[in-house]
């Protein structure tokens, strides 16, 4: 990474605009969203349910297009790239924790966090698979399938996962909507633990307020607007 | 980390967690099934051919007017083959003041090759019971000669008596009861002796200009022999040709050629059912896939890493499946064949390894070819289906996949079918099934769907699933559909192959010709039937012509040079005969068969004779007939059914023409084997009359035709258990919806019996129109294949529609209901938290 990178903000968008056809009607979903997060920042976007959190993310993420406006991920212009320049371009520098998990059911605890590092062909992907499980608490857990853990258990491995390729910048979907709260305060403290330990970037998307107070910044959404 | 290591990684973490189940199930099933068919007709076809092969004595004959060249039986020997010679000969035997011509076969040490020559030490077969005739060991002594029946009646043999043999003595020592390669032809039905080759020098009967065959023998493995088919081909003179059992005997080529079909047939439909069932499997393969392919794009997996990833899974995928599916099929084919050892008295031939080549090669294309493309559409899932888990993949992209499928089973069809015209009538008529059933499902689901309003309960629930499942339902309906009919056919097909080689050889099929026959003996030789209680038989009249020009052209032997065959029959006369009506084996292929009561000089010709010398319809044939000219016309082409052993003639013309001319009578007929004495009497009553014993031959026939339908009717068990593949797939492909739909009902309070009712009226549905479809279908093909491929006497069977409906509804329900019992255990919180 070149020096003058270091001072520029590690994301920031150009007027975001998403809109959808429902038939008959042009539905506005993101309106000119203009927001900037810099290194080692953690940022809480939070709005109400439909308050468009998660097309943003999505985003964010270049895991959707939108219809006008810039992503601007690590200095790149992330849609003027193609879709599997944008997919190498995740797994380079973004982590991600969703709601739902999204572990792969067939795959075991340890295997589930090597994916992303077999994906990017990085050398000894078990140990450091292991290592983070063992972080997380799972050590003992390794060999267990998704199916075999609770749900606190796998949005850990989910977070093993999400720093196995020591990301820059980490992207949460309501980490802890499929929790119950004690379990998922526990997870944010780890979140956050691991944010720190390994200087990552966060964007957090919630509705949760008490859980938006953990970042430094909230950033507002309400109908698709940024609320400053 | 490379992608095949990766894929390899997938595969195995994959099917560690069983998510392969359905797919390496319907892949195993499949290959197996196309396995086990292979392998099993493999050694039926070689037992069968090696069993035929008794009838020529040999698997493969070099026939020559000349004395062989040694580099023949030379090759045949380099080739592991065993080789023996024969030389035929035409002479005189005298014993004391008898003289009888007679047809000796001088023959070395090894004859015959195939089959075994029987014999028994009375003076007849009649007085000799079963246990008192014996198999020869080896061949007569030199200065013996072992003679048939006939001889020994006529020139009042027994053994110890001795014969003049040419310029030599030779002395009788056993009666020939069965020869394996006895003529049942009519050129050599005279009597018969057997002496060893080291005498016939001393018989002086080879001079210039003797009418002598040589013979050489070949047996060996098939490979081997048709090795040497193909080297020995070129090197044939014009003297010289060559003779498998399928050259010599019509009836027996046309039987094992109709059962090589029907074994294709049935390896075809396993290739069906497993295309279905992978289809099918491949669908729940590809929703189950596409949350950890958004998963894997959206932690940087590029499209094309997903798309090696994929082509080297499935390819590993097919190579392990096929694989066990071959093995399974090997060890399959081993318990069918020891079980069937019992059945079939022939040793059967350790196969070859082509079948194995040939299922592996079938499992890697239906799985690519129907597995990969909806596959590889993965690679696009949308990786923002990770946040929104209502983006999927279009049907149009799985539909377009599925021509990849057709393609590759299209050209596997044409492949297994080894027959063109049979190929492409099972591809068009199952790419129309297809098309057809798959508008017409969906035409059908719209159709029962609006009704719902009107039905009660559980149908409504039904009916609203299958609405909502339209994709799914179509896809489901039409490959049960294309499954069952792929059954029904075979079905249909193999009650109508069998029962037809059952009536074209009945057992009382004519197993004695009677040939010889003259005007004057017609009414005492009916009495004679008449007397012994036995059906007088319809007598043929024969006239003998040799044919001499065509459409006024003279013709000789020297005109066929080119082709031994045709110039035989230019040389020897040709038996005409004439008749008003056209014989039950018989059939117009070309022209049509005269009005009665026509004055016209007309002729009706064989049409693989019409081929041989060359002459079409229209062409006036001349016939030398006892020195007078006679001349008809060709009007008709006929195709004779060779299976039924009938009185058959190649060359008919109509009454009226002919009648002037010398005639004899020729006739056949059926005797028991408890009143096999009646023919000796026939002998004795008529001395000029020849009796041609075809027994042997038809009891060989039907054994192989019993056979045949044996391992016809195994091989089928085996389709059927691909059917049940195509069904478990069927059943499985939406196993995951419906653990989600219970889990949302039950929260909603309904009971299970509620649910699985509605499932059980989906289930029934479905059934219904899947049996619908393939009744359908069965018909259409089933027609299609029997009439134009197999040549059968198709018959509508109006049952079928009964039978692909009732299967349809009862198999898919009692599959559904057995398959989706853990979906209605699974509790609902579990399955609800699952889905998140």
């Amino acid at each position: 990474m070149s020096d003058n990178r270091v001072n520029q903000p590690i994301l920031w968008t150009q007027a975001l605009t998403k809109q959808v056809n429902t038939g008959d009607q042009q539905l506005t979903i993101l309106q000119d969203i203009e927001l900037q997060v810099n290194p080692g920042e953690a940022v809480a976007i939070i709005g109400a349910s439909g308050s468009g959190k998660s097309t943003l993310l999505g985003l964010l993420a270049g895991l959707d297009l939108p219809t006008s406006g810039k992503v601007h991920l690590d200095a790149v212009d992330i849609f003027s790239l193609d879709e599997d320049s944008r997919a190498a371009l995740r797994g380079r520098i973004l982590g991600f924790v969703f709601q739902s998990f999204q572990l792969l059911p067939a795959l075991t605890a340890i295997e589930n966090v090597m994916l992303p590092l077999e994906l990017a062909a990085t050398g000894n992907a078990e140990t450091t698979a292991r290592r983070l499980l063992e972080r997380v608490g799972l050590g003992q857990r390794l060999h267990h399938y998704p199916k075999q853990l609770s749900g606190g258990e796998q949005q850990r491995v989910a977070i093993a996962r999400a720093f196995a390729t020591d990301p820059k910048l980490l992207l949460a979907d309501e980490p802890t909507g499929n929790l119950d709260s004690a379990t998922g305060v526990q997870i944010i403290d780890l979140m956050f633990e691991l944010n720190r330990e390994h200087g990552t970037t966060l964007v957090l998307v919630t509705h949760d307020e008490a859980l938006s107070r953990r970042c430094a910044r909230q950033i507002r959404l309400a109908d698709g607007r940024l609320v400053r | 980390m490379n992608h095949f290591k990766l894929s390899l990684r997938m595969l195995h973490r994959d099917w560690r967690a069983g998510e392969l189940n359905v797919l390496l199930l319907a892949l195993i099933i499949a290959v197996s099934g196309i396995a086990t068919v292979g392998f099993f007709a493999d050694r039926v076809e070689s037992a069968l051919a090696r069993e035929s092969n008794q009838l020529l004595g040999a698997d493969l004959l070099v026939i020559s007017s000349q004395p062989l060249p040694e580099q023949y039986a030379g090759e045949a020997q380099r080739l592991g083959l065993s080789v023996s010679s024969l030389t035929k000969l035409a002479s005189m035997i005298s014993n004391g003041d008898s003289n009888l011509l007679t047809e000796i076969k001088s023959v070395t040490e090894g004859y015959p090759l195939r089959g075994r020559v029987h014999l028994a030490n009375q003076s007849s077969p009649a007085s000799a019971t079963e246990a008192e005739i014996r198999a020869a060991d080896g061949i007569p002594q030199p200065g013996a000669i072992w003679v048939d029946e006939k001889a020994m009646i006529r020139l009042d043999l027994k053994t110890g008596d001795v014969v003049d043999v040419g310029v030599t003595q030779l002395t009788v020592t056993e009666l020939v009861v069965r020869e394996p390669d006895h003529s049942v032809g009519f050129i050599n039905m005279g009597p018969r002796a057997i002496i060893n080759a080291a005498d016939l020098e001393k018989t002086g009967l080879i001079q210039e200009g003797s009418r002598v065959s040589y013979q050489l023998l070949i047996a060996g493995e098939p490979h081997a022999v048709q090795q040497f088919r193909d080297w020995a081909k070129p090197q044939l003179t014009k003297a010289q040709r060559m003779e498998g059992i399928r050259d010599a005997r019509p009836e027996i080529k046309a039987a094992l050629e109709r059962s090589e079909k029907f074994l294709s047939l049935a390896a075809l439909a396993s290739v069906v059912l497993a295309a279905a069932a992978i289809a099918l499997a491949v669908r729940r393969f590809t929703q189950r896939h596409l949350d950890g392919c958004a998963v894997m794009r959206s932690l940087g997996a590029s499209q094309r890493q997903l798309f090696y990833m994929y082509v080297y899974y499935f390819i590993a995928l097919g190579m392990i499946a096929s694989g066990i599916g071959c093995l399974l099929g090997f060890a399959a084919q081993q318990i069918l064949t020891h079980w069937l050892t019992g059945l079939v008295e022939t040793e059967l031939p350790w196969p070859n390894w082509l079948p194995a080549a040939q299922g592996l090669l079938v499992g890697l294309v239906l799985l690519l070819g129907f597995a990969l493309p909806p596959v590889l559409n993965l690679r696009s899932v949308p990786a923002l289906r990770v946040l929104r888990r209502d983006i999927g993949l279009s049907n149009a992209h799985s539909m377009a996949g599925y021509l990849l499928g057709l393609a590759a089973l299209s050209l596997l069809f044409i492949w297994k079918a080894q027959d063109l015209k049979l190929g492409l009538y099972i591809v068009t008529g199952f790419i129309s099934a297809i098309a057809i059933f798959g508008g017409l499902g969906w035409l059908l689901i719209r159709v029962l769907a609006g009704l719902r309003h009107q039905a009660g309960g559980a149908w409504r629930y039904g009916l609203a699933s299958i609405r909502r499942r339209a994709v799914s339902s179509v896809l489901q309906a039409v490959a049960l559909g294309l499954g069952l009919m792929a059954l029904l056919v075979l079905t249909l097909i193999q009650d109508d192959l069998i029962d037809d080689w059952h009536t074209s050889l009945p057992p009382d099929a004519p197993n004695h010709f009677l040939v010889n026959i003259q005007a004057d003996q017609l009414q005492p030789l009916q009495e004679f039937f008449q007397q012994h209680a036995l059906e007088p038989p319809r007598m043929y009249p024969m006239v003998r012509g040799r044919l001499i020009k065509i459409n006024g052209k003279e013709v000789s032997a020297e005109d066929y040079a080119d082709d031994l065959h045709a110039e035989r029959h230019i040389r020897r006369e040709f038996n005409l005969t004439w008749a008003d009506e056209l014989e039950a084996d018989n059939q117009v292929v070309q022209g049509a068969w005269w009005d009665n009561g026509t004055q016209k000089a007309e002729l009706s010709i064989e049409e693989g004779i019409a081929k041989t010398i060359r002459v079409k319809l229209g062409d006036e044939l001349t016939y030398d007939i006892a020195g007078s000219h006679f001349s008809a016309k060709i009007t008709n082409v006929r195709k004779i059914d060779w299976d039924t052993f009938r009185v058959n003639f190649f060359v008919v013309v109509p009454p009226g023409l002919l009648e002037n001319y010398p005639a004899s009578y020729i006739t056949s007929f059926y005797v028991p084997p408890t009143e096999i004495h009646r023919v000796h009497e026939l002998v004795k009553a008529f001395p000029n009359i020849l009796v041609v014993d075809v027994a042997t031959v038809i009891g060989q026939v039907q054994q192989m035709i019993q056979q045949v339908s044996q391992a016809i009717e195994f091989v089928f068990l085996f389709t059927l258990l691909a059917g049940f593949a195509v069904l478990y797939a069927a059943i499985a492909a939406t196993q995951d919806e419906r653990i989600f739909e219970a889990a949302i009902f039950r929260a909603l309070g309904a009971r299970r019996e509620q649910l699985s009712r509605a499932w059980a009226a989906e289930f029934a549905i479905l059934g219904g129109l899947s049996g619908l479809f393939a009744s359908a279908g069965a018909s259409a093909l089933g027609y299609v294949i029997g009439k134009h491929v197999l040549h059968l006497n198709y018959t509508f069977n109006p049952w079928i529609w009964a039978v692909g409906v009732s299967i349809g509804v009862i198999g898919v329900l009692i599959a559904g209901l057995l398959g989706t019992r853990s979906a209605l255990s699974s509790p609902p919180l579990l399955t609800l938290r699952k889905i998140g």
